[in-house]
Parts: C-alpha cells; sequence; structure tokens
C-alpha cells in the first residue's frame, strides 16, 4: 500500500477563479488529461475545511500525491502544506485570471491557459517524490573559529552563550589580533566624543574563562574536509603535533593585512622613523604608558602631528587599493585626540580629500574633534621631506594653492586588505584554461596568491571563493557572511573593511548562522535560499560520463569527485539549486522533488494548438527567487500578459537543461523567454553563479535554432530583479509581438 | 600697524585661530565648519568674495592671519543670513564675517578706502550722534566722503532720486538742521561710552 | 474682537520725512482697522540695523537694543515689542537672544544701561508686525475686514532677506514662505505662484557703498516680477520697498530696461481693502505710483 501512488486534484473556484473559468472543464482535463484519480471542487480551497478536505484524502483513501489548482504556488504555503504528500501546483489565480481581462472575446483563450497549467500541474506531481532526506545527516554542535582576535572571540563568546562547544584556531601565540595592540577604540556610545577603552582585555578574558571554548594557539588549519554537520578539521601547532576535530559549521574570521606604504615613496615611509602607519601609532603610543607620545627617531616628545589621510586607496594607480576602507578618517580623529590627551598643547592636522565619518556617531565624533581644536584641512598630500623636522607639502584643496606645514611626526591613513587564502577559481582558471598560454598566466595569478587558510579538501580549491578585491564572496545585503561554501561562513574585516565594533556585530551575525548550519546539517535541511528543503541530488551511476561539468558549475563547490571521477554530491554542503542537474548532458542528475522530468513534462503537456489555429505557444522559465514573484506582483497589479504564454518557475537559471528548450522547441513551441537575476560582480542571484552558468549555457542556444533553421529571436534571456513588476510581463508580450512579426513556428505536429 | 594688533600677534603667535575664538564675535565657532561650501553657493554676491566664507575659516586655520584681516571679502556681506539659515553646522556666518570685519577694523587692517567700512563707520557715527540715524546727512556725507568735488558729481547723479523722496515727503530738508534724535541724548551716550570701554577692556586683556 | 495692544519700535526710517515715513502712515491706518493700539517705546534708539557691525563691536551693537527693550520693559510693562522694519525687528530679536545665551554680555549691558539709571531684564517678546497679524489677528478676521476686494490684481509677494533670516515667521520655511501670498489672496487678489525671487536679497546694506553689485540683484527681483506678469510688488521690509522702488531710473539708464514696477507694502494692500483712501495708504508717497491699487482706492 505504501509504494502504491495515488494521484488527487483539487480545484479552488475561490478569488473569482469559479466566476472566470469553467471549473467543471477544469475537473475533466483533471482526470481526463491529467489522469488525476480523483478530483474535487472547493469554493475557498485554503479554508479550514477546504484544508480539511485534503487531510482527509490523505489519512483515508490514501492519496499520495496532490495537485492543487488555485493561486500561486508562492501564496498560501502555510494552509497548503502538507509534508507527507508530493505536491504541485497549477496558478489559475495570478497566473490566468488575474493577467487577463474579463471580456467574451477573451473568455476562450484564457479558459485554455487554465487548461494547460491544470495539464502541467498534472505531469509535474507525477513525476515527483515527497522528498525524505538521505539519512546522511547527523548533528555535531561543535562550532570551528579561525582567527582569535575581536571578531573570532566575539563570535566564540556568542557561539558559547547561545550553548554551542567552540574552538578557536589562532595562528599567533596570543589572542586579540590588531585590537590587542591599540590603546584605544573610536567610540561606540554616546556622547561618541572620546576615545573608548579597546574592552581586549576582558575579552580575552572571558574567552579563557569560559569553559565551552578551547583555544588553540601558534596553530592553523591543515586539513579541512567534509560538509556541515561533519567537517574534520586537523589543527596543527607550530611545534608540529596536530589533531583532527569534528565541527558542524566554521567561521572564517582571519581579520586583515594593513596596506604597506613602502610602495608609494613621496611619503618618505622608508626614509623617516618618524613617517609611521596608523596601526605602528598605537604601537607608539602603548609605549609611551600613559606619558607623552615621542617620534621615534629620537625619542622627543611629540609637539605637531600631520595625518595623512587616504594613502593609497580609493585609487585607480596599480599597486594601491581601488576601495577605501571607510574608518581611516575616524582613525585619525581617534589617535590626533591622543596627542591632545597625552601630549599637552600638540598641533594636531588632519589632511584629508574627503572627511568620511559615516553616520550620527561619526559625526558627532568628527565635531568632537573640531571642538578640541583638531585641525582638518582639505589638502593632497604631494611629498613629504624627511629631516629633523618633517616637511608635508600639500595642494591645499579649499584655497587651492601649495601649502607647506612642519611636524615632529606623520601618520599615514593605510588601507585594510582581506586575509583570504587562495580563490577557488583562480585555481579553477589553472585546469579550465583552453590553452596553454592562457594556463600559464593562471598559474602565475595563482603563484601571488597568498597560503591557504581552511586548507579544504574540495574538488574546486582550499578556501572561499573571493568577489572583490580578494575579500570573501558575500552579497552584504541580501545574504551577509554567507559565502559559498555551505556551512562555512565569513565575518569581519576578511569580508570587507570594517572597524571593531562592526567587526563584532558581524562575528554575532556570523555565530548565529554556523549555529543554523549546524542544525540544519543535523536534520538534512536545506540553508537558505531553499531552507527546509530536504531534497538532494542524485544521479544515475550508469549513465555518468564523468565529464565533470556538475563538479565545476555548482557554485557552493558541494560536489567532490571519487577516484574515478564520478561526482560525490555532500548533500549538506548542497543549496539546492540545480545548476549540477541543468549542466549534466547526460540528463542523470536529478531531486525528488525537481528533475528533469518535472518540468520537461509540464512543456510537454501544454497543448500546442495547429499552426492555422494562429494560437502561438510561448514557453517561461522563471527564476522562483525573482522572476516569479515579479510575475506575481504584476499580476496583483493587474498587468495583462499575453494570453499564449505559459510559465514555469524554475529554482535557477542555471538549473535549466538544454533539452527543455530543444523539446519545446521541437514541440512547436513558438517563443521562449529565460529569466533569471542579475550576474557578475552585483549579483542578485540567490544561488551566486547559477543564474551567470545559466545564461552562459543559453548563449550556445544558438546552435540548436540553427540546426532547427529556426529565427534566433525565438529564445531570449534576461536579467530580472524582484521589482520588475512591469517590465517582466512586458517581456514576456515582446515575445509575442515577435512571434507575431516572424511568424508561427513549423514545428507543430 | 596698530599698537592693538602687534599686541595681538604677540599673544596668538602659534594660533589665529585661538585668537579669533577669543576676539572675533562668534569666533568659537570658526573651527566647527566642515568645509562643504553651502554657504559660498548660498551668497548672494558670492561671485564678489575673494575668499568665499569657508575659505576664509580655512584660511583662518591655516594661520593665514594677515590674508584674513586684510581681506575685502567679509565687507562683501549683505547681511542677507542665506548661509546661517542653510549651514548644515549650524555656524553664524553672518555674525562671523561682521566680527570679523569689525575686528580688522579694530586692529587697522581694513584696505584702504573699503566703501562699506567707510559707509559702516558713518553710519554708526551717524547714529551715534543723536541716537538715531539722520538718513539726510547720512546721504550727503557718503556722497561727499571722496571729497567735495566727487560729492557733487554723485550728488547731480543721485539728485533724481533725492528729488523722489523729497516730493513723496520720504526725505526732509530739515532734517539738516538738527533733526529727530534722542530725547535724553546725555542719557544716551554715557550708556554707549561704558559700553565702549568694556568691550575694549575685554579686548586689550586678552592681548595682554 | 478685543482691543490689542503693544510696545512699538518703529525705527529710524519710520520717522516723520524719512524714507519709510509711507509704511509707518500705512500701518497707522491699518491698526486702526485691526483694533491694535501701538505705544511707541519712550525715547527709543537707533538698532544699528547689520551695518553697524563696521563702527560697533558687539556689545556696543547689542547694547542699542538693550536700551530700548529695558525703556519698554519700564514703560510698557507687560507688553510685547512689536517691530515693523525688518532690521529692526532682526537686531532687537538678536540681541535678545545674544543676552539670552551669554550671561557676560548680559552683565556687561546692565553695567552700560546703569549709567543712564536703566536695567535690562529681556523678558519681553521680540516680535515683527506680520507675526502680530498672523498669530493674533489672523487670516480670517483679516479677510472679514475686506471690504474692498483687491480684484484683478496680480502682485508678486517679495518677502525679502530680514523678515524672513535667520528668525522668520513660524511654521514658515526659509526657502519658500507662503504668508505673504497667503495675505494677497485673503485680501481678494491673485498672488504670483512660485515668484522666482521671493527671497533673494535687494542688497539693501550695500545699496550706498556698492550700487551696482546693489542694484544688479534688485534687477532680477523686478524682471522676475516682470516676468510672472504681476502688477506690482509687495513687500514686507522698507530696505527692500525703497531699494527695489527707488531705483528703477538708473537701473533703467545702465541696463537700457524700462521698469516702472510699483512696490508696495503688505499695510497698504490692506488700507485699500478695508475699505482705505489712497492718501489714509500712503498711496500718495509712491516714488512709482501704484495706479491700479489708486484706482482701487478711488471706487
Amino acid at each position: 500500500m505504501a509504494d502504491e501512488k495515488k494521484f488527487a486534484g483539487y480545484i479552488c473556484t475561490g478569488c473569482g477563479i469559479g466566476e472566470r473559468l469553467d471549473a467543471g472543464q477544469l475537473e475533466t482535463i483533471a482526470t481526463r488529461d491529467g489522469k488525476m484519480q480523483s478530483c474535487r471542487q472547493h469554493e475557498m480551497l485554503c479554508s479550514k475545511e477546504g484544508v480539511q478536505t485534503i487531510r482527509d484524502d490523505i489519512a483515508n483513501e490514501g492519496v499520495t500525491h496532490i495537485m492543487i489548482a488555485a493561486c500561486s504556488r508562492r501564496a498560501k504555503v502555510e494552509a497548503f502544506n502538507f509534508t507527507e504528500v508530493a505536491m504541485s501546483r497549477a496558478n489559475l489565480r495570478e497566473g490566468v485570471i488575474w493577467v487577463r481581462p474579463d471580456t467574451d472575446e477573451n473568455r476562450e483563450t484564457t479558459q485554455e491557459m487554465a487548461d494547460d497549467y491544470i495539464r502541467m500541474a498534472c505531469a509535474e506531481v507525477k513525476f515527483m517524490t515527497q522528498p525524505t532526506g538521505s539519512g546522511e545527516q547527523e548533528l555535531n554542535k561543535q562550532i570551528l573559529v579561525v582567527g582569535g582576535g575581536i571578531t573570532g572571540m566575539t563570535a566564540a563568546l556568542e557561539t558559547a552563550a547561545a550553548g554551542y562547544p567552540v574552538h578557536i584556531v589562532e595562528k599567533s601565540g596570543v589572542l586579540g589580533g590588531h585590537a590587542g595592540g591599540y590603546y584605544k577604540s573610536i567610540p561606540t556610545r554616546s556622547p561618541y566624543a572620546e576615545p573608548q577603552d579597546t574592552g581586549i582585555s576582558q575579552m580575552i578574558a572571558d574567552v579563557e574563562a569560559n569553559d565551552s571554548i578551547t583555544v588553540h594557539l601558534n596553530s592553523t588549519l591543515a586539513r579541512t574536509e567534509g560538509a556541515p554537520g561533519r567537517f574534520n578539521a586537523e589543527i596543527a601547532t607550530e611545534s608540529g603535533s596536530s589533531e583532527t576535530l569534528s565541527f558542524g559549521a566554521i567561521i572564517q574570521a582571519t581579520g586583515f593585512k594593513l596596506y604597506d606604504p613602502s610602495a608609494l615613496p613621496q611619503y618618505a615611509y622608508d626614509k623617516s622613523a618618524d613617517v609611521v602607519t596608523n596601526e605602528e601609532l598605537e604601537g607608539l603610543v602603548m609605549q609611551a604608558d600613559g606619558g607623552p607620545i615621542k617620534r621615534p627617531s629620537d625619542g622627543k616628545a611629540v609637539e605637531s602631528v600631520a595625518f595623512v589621510q587616504n594613502v593609497g586607496q580609493n585609487s585607480t594607480e596599480e599597486n594601491e587599493l581601488p576601495y577605501h576602507s571607510g574608518i581611516g578618517d575616524m582613525i585619525a580623529i581617534k589617535q590626533a585626540m591622543y596627542f591632545k590627551e597625552l601630549n599637552g598643547n600638540c598641533d594636531t592636522t588632519i589632511l584629508f580629500d574627503n572627511l568620511r565619518t559615516p553616520g550620527a556617531a561619526g559625526e558627532d565624533f568628527y565635531r568632537a574633534g573640531q571642538q578640541k581644536m583638531i585641525t582638518f584641512s582639505k589638502g593632497a598630500v604631494t611629498e613629504v621631506v624627511p629631516g629633523s623636522t618633517l616637511e608635508v607639502k600639500f595642494k591645499d584643496l579649499i584655497l587651492n594653492d601649495d601649502a607647506t606645514m612642519q611636524c615632529d611626526l606623520v601618520v599615514l591613513d593605510v588601507g585594510m586588505m582581506p586575509n583570504t587564502g587562495p580563490d577557488p577559481y583562480a585555481q579553477l582558471a589553472v585546469e579550465e584554461a583552453e590553452d596553454e598560454a592562457e594556463k600559464e598566466k593562471a598559474r602565475a595569478l595563482l603563484e601571488n596568491a597568498p597560503p591557504s587558510i581552511l586548507n579544504l579538501e574540495y574538488r574546486q580549491g582550499t578556501d572561499l571563493p573571493h568577489l572583490k578585491y580578494g575579500f570573501t564572496d558575500s552579497h552584504f545585503i541580501c545574504f551577509p557572511y554567507e559565502t559559498r561554501r555551505t556551512g562555512i561562513y565569513a565575518a569581519g574585516p576578511t569580508r570587507r573593511p570594517m572597524d571593531m565594533r562592526q567587526a563584532a556585530d558581524d562575528a554575532a551575525g556570523a555565530a548565529m548562522k554556523a549555529i543554523q548550519a549546524a542544525e540544519n546539517a543535523g536534520k538534512g535541511r536545506a540553508a537558505h535560499p531553499r531552507s527546509g528543503d530536504l531534497s538532494f541530488p542524485s544521479f544515475r551511476k550508469e549513465g555518468c560520463t564523468q565529464c565533470k561539468r556538475c563538479t565545476v558549475e555548482c557554485p557552493f563547490g558541494a560536489i567532490n569527485e571519487d577516484e574515478k571521477r564520478y561526482p560525490i554530491f555532500n548533500e549538506a554542503r548542497c543549496r539546492r539549486c540545480g545548476t549540477c542537474m541543468g549542466a549534466c548532458p547526460v540528463r542523470v542528475i536529478s531531486f525528488e522533488n525537481y528533475s528533469v522530468d518535472t518540468v520537461g513534462q509540464q512543456i510537454k503537456n501544454v497543448e500546442v494548438p495547429e499552426e492555422w489555429d494562429e494560437k502561438p505557444r510561448i514557453l517561461v522559465l522563471a527564476c522562483e527567487n525573482d522572476a516569479y514573484p515579479a510575475l506575481d506582483q504584476s499580476a496583483m497589479n493587474g498587468v495583462e500578459i499575453t494570453q499564449w504564454a505559459r510559465v514555469v518557475p524554475v529554482r535557477c537559471l542555471g538549473s535549466i537543461s538544454l533539452s527543455w528548450i530543444t523539446d519545446s522547441l521541437n514541440n512547436g513551441y513558438d517563443g521562449i523567454v529565460l529569466m533569471g537575476c542579475q550576474k557578475g560582480e552585483d549579483y542578485q542571484c540567490h544561488f551566486v553563479k547559477g543564474s551567470e552558468m545559466g545564461l552562459e549555457r543559453m548563449s550556445k542556444v544558438g546552435d540548436t535554432l540553427q540546426t532547427l533553421n529556426l529565427e534566433p529571436e525565438r529564445v531570449a534571456s534576461y536579467e530580472v530583479a524582484i521589482t520588475d513588476i512591469q517590465r517582466a510581463p512586458k517581456l514576456i508580450n515582446d515575445m509575442a509581438e515577435t512571434v507575431q512579426n516572424i511568424g508561427m513556428s513549423p514545428f507543430k505536429f | 600697524m596698530t599698537e592693538l594688533n602687534t599686541a595681538m600677534i604677540e599673544q596668538y603667535r602659534n594660533s589665529f585661530l585661538q585668537e579669533v575664538e577669543a576676539n572675533v564675535e562668534e569666533g568659537e565657532w570658526v573651527k566647527m565648519c566642515m568645509q562643504c561650501g553651502v554657504c559660498a553657493g548660498s551668497c548672494p554676491l558670492g561671485n564678489a568674495w575673494e575668499h568665499p566664507p569657508q575659505e576664509i575659516f580655512m584660511m583662518i586655520r591655516a594661520g593665514k592671519r594677515e590674508a584674513v584681516l586684510s581681506s575685502d571679502s567679509m565687507w562683501m556681506c549683505t547681511s542677507c543670513y542665506n548661509c546661517i539659515s542653510r549651514c548644515p553646522r549650524g555656524l553664524p556666518i553672518t555674525h562671523i564675517m561682521h566680527g570679523l570685519a569689525h575686528y580688522a577694523q579694530r586692529l587697522g587692517l581694513v584696505p584702504k578706502n573699503q566703501p562699506t567700512q567707510r559707509f559702516a563707520q558713518m553710519f554708526w557715527q551717524n547714529l551715534n550722534k543723536k541716537g538715531r540715524v539722520n538718513e539726510l546727512k547720512l546721504g550727503l556725507s557718503l556722497y561727499f566722503m571722496n571729497g567735495f568735488g566727487e560729492g557733487v558729481k554723485t550728488s547731480l547723479k543721485m539728485k533724481d532720486i533725492g528729488l523722489g523722496m523729497l516730493k513723496t515727503k520720504r526725505m526732509a530738508v530739515t532734517e539738516a538742521f538738527g533733526g529727530h534724535g534722542v530725547k535724553d541724548l546725555s542719557g544716551f551716550q554715557k550708556i554707549m561710552k561704558k559700553a565702549h570701554e568694556l568691550e575694549d577692556a575685554r579686548i586689550q586683556k586678552s592681548g595682554n | 474682537m478685543a482691543k490689542k495692544e503693544y510696545s512699538f519700535y518703529p525705527g529710524c526710517s519710520s520717522q516723520q520725512g524719512a524714507s519709510s515715513s509711507n509704511m509707518q502712515k500705512s500701518v497707522e491706518t491699518m491698526c486702526e482697522e485691526l483694533d491694535v493700539t501701538l505705544n511707541q517705546i519712550p525715547d527709543w534708539n537707533c538698532c544699528a540695523a547689520s551695518i553697524g557691525y563696521g563702527g560697533g563691536g558687539e556689545l556696543p551693537r547689542l547694547t542699542l537694543s538693550a536700551r530700548n527693550i529695558a525703556l519698554s520693559e519700564q514703560h510698557n510693562t507687560g507688553q510685547d515689542i512689536v517691530a515693523t522694519c525688518a532690521a529692526c525687528w532682526l537686531a532687537t530679536r538678536e540681541a535678545a537672544e545674544r543676552f539670552h545665551e551669554d550671561d557676560g554680555l548680559m552683565a556687561e549691558t546692565n553695567q552700560a544701561l546703569a549709567e543712564a539709571g536703566l536695567k535690562l531684564k529681556n523678558e519681553t517678546p521680540i516680535r515683527h508686525m506680520v507675526e502680530v497679524l498672523i498669530e493674533d489677528i489672523g487670516y480670517d478676521t483679516i479677510g472679514g475686514k475686506v471690504q474692498r476686494p483687491l480684484e484683478g490684481l496680480k502682485i508678486a509677494g517679495y518677502v525679502g532677506c530680514q523678515t524672513n533670516r535667520p528668525f522668520g515667521i513660524a511654521g514658515e520655511s526659509f526657502e519658500n514662505p507662503m504668508y505673504l501670498d497667503k495675505l494677497v489672496e485673503t485680501l481678494g487678489a491673485d498672488p504670483v505662484k512660485n515668484y522666482d525671487k521671493k527671497v533673494q536679497c535687494c542688497g539693501g546694506a550695500l545699496a550706498f557703498s556698492e550700487p551696482e553689485k546693489s542694484q544688479d540683484m534688485i534687477k532680477t527681483i523686478i524682471e522676475s516680477a516682470y516676468d510672472s506678469s504681476a502688477d506690482m510688488i509687495v513687500t514686507p521690509c522698507p530696505v527692500c520697498q525703497m531699494n527695489v522702488e527707488i531705483y528703477q531710473d538708473q537701473i533703467n539708464q545702465r541696463h537700457n530696461t524700462k521698469f516702472k514696477m510699483p512696490v508696495v507694502y503688505y499695510s497698504q494692500l490692506m488700507d485699500v481693502a478695508f475699505g482705505r483712501s489712497a492718501k489714509d495708504s500712503a498711496l500718495d508717497q509712491q516714488v512709482i505710483k501704484a495706479g491700479k491699487l489708486e484706482a482701487l482706492a478711488k471706487k
């Protein structure tokens, strides 16, 4: 009985569906064409009674597969939540009646649309199985934190406070990181007028006193393998000993390095001991031990100091940083206040180009600096001349003249650079290079790469992928802390330049994500964005050609290869985007609830009228994260969509199989519109690279069209954002117009 | 160079900013300028200023004492208060400009024949004489401030305006003889004398 | 309507035979109609206006206002000080605020005032006549007094600087105050919408010392009124009124223009609308005659 499939259809006639459509005909289509063994109508299916009807059928009639024809699959998800059966949804409300005008002449085509959506949903559910998880999962509550600075320690304390044991691996012999050597920090509390205690000593004491936190000093990761819930990390100490421990999730808090101003001779950093970086100044202040700050060359107490801002940052020059760290001006104000505090009536001048003191706190701190008589001069420093008194030459940008000032000490505001491992894509580039010259170039780039931090035994490389400027990949608004390695989270300045306060906030966020990842892994559930999905990719080994497309294209590096180069899917690393499925040329990869068939059969079951009926069919494959909700939104706003369109949601553009395109063209569809998310450095793709992979794949559709002797305009791919509620329907309607212009497909049999 | 000027240079050798804070009306605000330039863009006579306010503030911080105090710029202020109402930092810019102009005058550093300075001085003298402004005398002394010949020319140029005002009874020839004034003139003058003394003492003190 | 009494500070140019004696005349008429009594501050002195800064330092300048406030507090006890002149209002209010903020200045000014037996308590609100009209009397009452609506007149409301900044009228913006337009509308005339130069400086303080610079500004104010087909300009400020009115011939000569734009006070509009004669409204004191307003006054 348990293995027997029983299919049931449910048609909702509420929200105007019953008035606009012939529900009886829909029911006939569901049972006759869709082969539903039973079909019921309900005037408000999402009501308590409606839902109970379905529950009763599952309990009493042994229904295993249900087709619900009502609203969009994004609506009423709480009501239509039947975890024990496979379910598909035919979108009659947002997909049909809300996008078509309620007029007599449109009645026929509107009904045809609805009929097709019923056929599609019936076909889809027939090829679905309710996922149950792989049984691979295990719960491991232990969290690994890499890095013992303010970010790492905060992450550890937060994790421990939530009841999860933590190990900190710190490369150096002490905890505290950069901040451990600072005199004071930028204020984090109102009135934001004075530098404040860094709080680092207390934090170190808290970490050391915490029974749930184990600290490994002078240690690095020699090897990390596995997946969320079962990471095995070999922690190697300087002395050569090592131990391997198991973790549920990992937080990388490896911080930053400072830009080396030696590359910029105009600042005389290498020529004068009295030219120091902002971080070196902290050291001088610590040495002063509460007395006046002394200059390094001769120990004279500093009577005048110039802060040179924005050194080698925000630049288009080679060997300089193309970005700005954003906090250097707050640091300069803080450090100028050190001099006001410790060196009496010391002249302090901050030479800035654009003063960046973000937020109300920044503005208050800036004003406090002005109140303390720090001189702020808008000037571009051209040269620092070494000598017993330093001479700073600058262009006064307000007065537009060349000026010079004398001082005892010059402090350079140098930028933060991420402390990350080598980019896996730089590693992959060597392998993927098409000729020897390109391979050589890629190899040269790789040689300059920093040493590995995580030493991941991953098919795609040893460390977290980079996005811009070497910082670890993360969408700063949508998915902070997320990386493209599931269960490994980046926090602090390894992710982007930030100050101590932000790093601590970051650490807390990453700690929560790590705990969530470990818990999800324990239950076999997907992490964001398909949170809770129990399905996982499986493949038909006998059909696999070991081509490696799936292992190379997976945006999350989830898939390893065994000795024979067959894929190993590592379910807990998988985000369920289906990019592997779309990449597979022999179509052997599938999910229980999403496969080449669940979509392919929908396409096949649309009724394609004969050419002389002059009823074209346009297939729309829309990303379920952005494009599909945009279409739902436009439907709510009553924006019309052509009656010829049939929209199929896909998990990601990356999951689109070329076979769906060729099959639909062969079946007589007249046009195809593909909608994925924005790709590239400013990506909005929920699977980071999925959309890019998909669009890349689709760029090769031209060959298929050529073989079929079809016009290239029949297939169009677009990047669509969730806000494109006017544009998304227009793109579909544009295709209808294109078809009108170039004529119907000749492939209608 | 006046004695007071020499004393001030001596006293504030290192910081013109501190000198301004001590001696210029609302001068303690100068350090709070953030160099956005909204004042310069808001000034109706912006083009006439060699150094717009935010530049003046920058020059003060850069110690350009001579250049600031002998500048013509502050004397271009029309007292329209646009800069005050727009300054995002809330600096009383109009007052600081007035204060700087007055301080420059006190130190004897105003450029020679600065017309607004001369007019302002006449205005002040005129009102102090009787406690109220005598518009006729003010106008006449203004026309003749560059000598009798110039004065006749200017008067001729302005004669239509004067006639218009006379005809509409908005100017009275009688004002040339006595005219309006406060009744308790001696009381008024005693008050003003004391106020001057107190202010002079304050500035002298800061210079010592 | 209950009779309203104020301690009135007319200022030098409102005196007989002075440049804004026409404002004084029309304000007196307006107050008769509105049942407002103005009690002059006895023996008031000049406020030094803004240009006073050149000769007078902070304390002597502010002490001028201190004397006026002290006299008002002594003789017109309990009455708000009201000024019609923008410069008088601004200087007096500014002085009062500075004395509130700075105890040292307050002590020093009282030391000076003591020379003539005066004492500043500084407890008196310093108000502009426009505030009295809007806040104490209100548009409705003013509208109710209109007997001769100013129909068919298109009027550019020129607020100028010192009535508007830095204090302005409560609830109005510095960039686009609306009260003058509302008043014009209340009187039955048609206000110029979005009058471009509504708060443009006329260069009043520099009219004598930098006449060309000042007249260039005046030119834009008049031009903009012509651009919006205004019949006349109305203003609350005596410096604005005089500057914009009397230099038009000189501007015409220098720029080859043909300006002849009447510039009147709000009080003159009100007098005419309230049914008073051209003489009571001081229209005979216009250098550039406000023909259309005079015609209405004769109806």
